[in-house]
């Protein structure tokens, strides 16, 4: 990829979660290059997680599953891959999503698309209303409490426009997290589900179809389970796509308040 | 399917809104303001001056309260300008910020006028305006909360308006009551009526669609709490302003307070549920594997 030219490919992720190890380096990757400040220590008895979920000071997030069943899970005998039981792990990061809610609903302007496709918070322009927050289909972007501003993945907007991959992609061991022009990585993650859905048929592409209700990610996945295994939601929507419809609404609600208030004031026989 | 849905140890799937009370309490602020301004108008056509006076002076101080309530629930409250820096018909707070802006010029001068003026041209211009903005004023709020994925507000789309608009006038006409004579507020104890009843039969219409998933919130914990005395207090209000509005004063004022804790209660109802909502993963879940959506 070269720095200087005007149009670029639309570039992404795609986070093939079978080669996930759950070593957050990806994690502490992405705080070091985005500077963003630690969560505190927090022990969440939830798997080797502690970090919880995406929020303003974290933007990449491992996700750990365990899927053991009965009397197996009692940790002193160990299970075996034939019994059945099995580790999901799995980095979420932003989706960049092809229609993103939090850049329609953004009333400052602050959140913006570039020239890489990916949707980026401008710092000095967000007032920190938090209407982004709730409009994310995904609980992705959240708001700073060291800045009072909206924050989330860049995909390291600024290592981008110096021809580096993100931080996160450049720091993981195994490729689970691989960086690069959308289209190839769509491509590259179609075979790979090809392959692994001879070992597991529960393997699912999350993101890539882009006649879905967001019109695709910016940042693919490869799941071994339903989205919701991975606090991810199942048939995520652009809410924004219903805009038309509810300003209508609001128009003939308007519209009936005005009606009302006529009615009340007209519609007697009381002397004035 | 698995009949129980699964999740992430349980953790939300959305984000739910991080706005304080201010918000709530600004849906509430915001609708008796704009109602109020659009009765005002009707009013003054009707030469009746004493409730035209009460509604213009109320509507720029709601609308000046509205402005800080906004402004207080910003991270960043020194860049509230920031909201004007664009037009975009995408962002409902954006448009909403533009009304509110017009809202409070208009309804501004008029009250002015209202006070220290003279009842010319300038100030029926201004009122008209006022009226005009005062409307969706009341109204685009339940778009504001609905355009999230929050889903009891989403999906509750189609009624919110409606809710909002009933709840706006209600307020509006049960606090300009308080400070007119009996024969003076008969627009406003029409109004509280009809908007009452509207309101009760809006909000009962909205949870009985949403049906057994996305009707739960609004019924449930504090947003339930604060249905249940909406609704007792609307009913009182209601019966009380139909039965003895007339002929009793303090009746009145009761009823009129009533219906003012009424409306307030209904905002900060449909505020809770939206936030219980987005708590558990379940409604989001089930109510997306249910609406059968294409996986993206």
């Amino acid at each position: 990829m070269t720095t200087n030219e005007v149009a670029h490919e639309r570039m992404g992720f795609f986070t093939d979660t079978t080669l996930c190890i759950g070593c957050k380096a990806c994690e502490v990757a992405c705080k070091e290059w985005n500077q963003l400040p630690a969560d505190g220590y927090h022990f969440s008895a939830e798997s080797y997680d502690n970090t919880g979920a995406l929020s303003g000071t974290t933007w990449r997030h491992v996700a750990f599953i365990e899927q053991f069943e009965g009397e197996s899970r009692d940790l002193k005998t160990p299970v075996a891959f034939e019994e059945g039981g099995r580790w999901l792990m799995s980095s979420d990061v932003c989706k960049h999503c092809t229609h993103a809610a939090c850049l329609d609903v953004c009333p400052t302007g602050a959140l913006f698309r570039s020239e890489f496709g990916t949707v980026v918070v401008q710092d000095d322009i967000c007032n920190g209303c938090g209407y982004c927050v709730p409009a994310c289909p995904f609980g992705v972007i959240d708001r700073r409490p060291d800045t009072g501003r909206a924050a989330k993945c860049t995909l390291c907007y600024d290592r981008l426009k110096d021809g580096q991959p993100p931080a996160c992609a450049k720091a993981c061991p195994t490729e689970s997290i691989q960086y690069g022009e959308l289209s190839e990585l769509r491509a590259r993650a179609e075979k790979r589900l090809e392959t692994v859905a001879v070992i597991d048929a529960r393997a699912q592409l999350y993101g890539a179809d882009e006649r879905g209700g967001v019109g695709g990610f910016g940042a693919l996945f490869l799941l071994t389970d339903d989205p919701e295994v991975y606090g991810l939601p199942p048939a995520p929507r652009v809410t924004t796509r219903d805009l038309p419809q509810m300003w209508k609404s609001a128009a003939l609600a308007a519209a009936a308040l005005g009606a009302g208030i006529l009615i009340a004031a007209f519609g007697t026989r009381d002397a004035d | 399917m698995p009949t129980k849905s699964r999740s992430y140890y349980g953790r939300p799937i959305v984000k739910g809104h991080i706005w304080e009370d201010y918000i709530a309490l600004y849906l509430f602020v915001g609708g008796l303001s704009g109602a109020s301004a659009a009765l005002g108008a009707v009013a003054r056509a009707r030469k009746r001056n004493f409730l035209a006076r009460s509604c213009t002076i109320s509507a720029a101080g709601g609308a000046a309260i509205s402005a800080a309530l906004l402004i207080a629930d910003l991270g960043n409250p020194e860049r509230f300008l920031h909201m004007l820096r664009v037009v975009k018909i995408t962002s409902p707070m954006n448009v909403g910020t533009w009304i509110l802006s017009a809202f409070g010029i208009t309804t501004g001068i008029a009250a002015a006028l209202e006070m220290f003026g003279s009842h010319g041209k300038i100030q029926t211009v201004a009122g008209l305006g006022s009226a005009i903005l005062g409307l969706p004023l009341s109204t685009y709020t339940a778009v504001l909360i609905a355009d999230t994925a929050t889903p009891a507000w989403h999906e509750a789309r189609a009624e919110l308006p409606l809710v909002f608009a009933a709840s706006a006038a209600l307020s509006a006409g049960a606090w300009n009551s308080l400070f007119l004579s009996r024969h003076d507020a008969a627009v406003c104890r029409r109004l509280m009526v009809g908007a009452g009843v509207c309101e009760l039969i809006a909000h009962r219409r909205m949870v009985q669609r949403l049906g057994a998933l996305l009707g739960e919130p609004y019924s449930i914990g504090k947003a339930g709490r604060y249905a249940k005395t909406a609704r007792g207090l609307t009913v009182t209000a209601v019966l009380t302003t139909a039965l003895f509005g007339k002929r009793s004063r303090v009746a009145a004022a009761g009823a009129a307070l009533a219906a003012l804790g009424g409306a307030l209660c209904e905002r900060f109802s449909v505020f809770h549920a939206g936030t219980q909502s987005a708590a558990d993963p379940k409604y989001v879940v089930d109510h997306q594997r249910a609406a059968g959506q294409r996986n993206s």
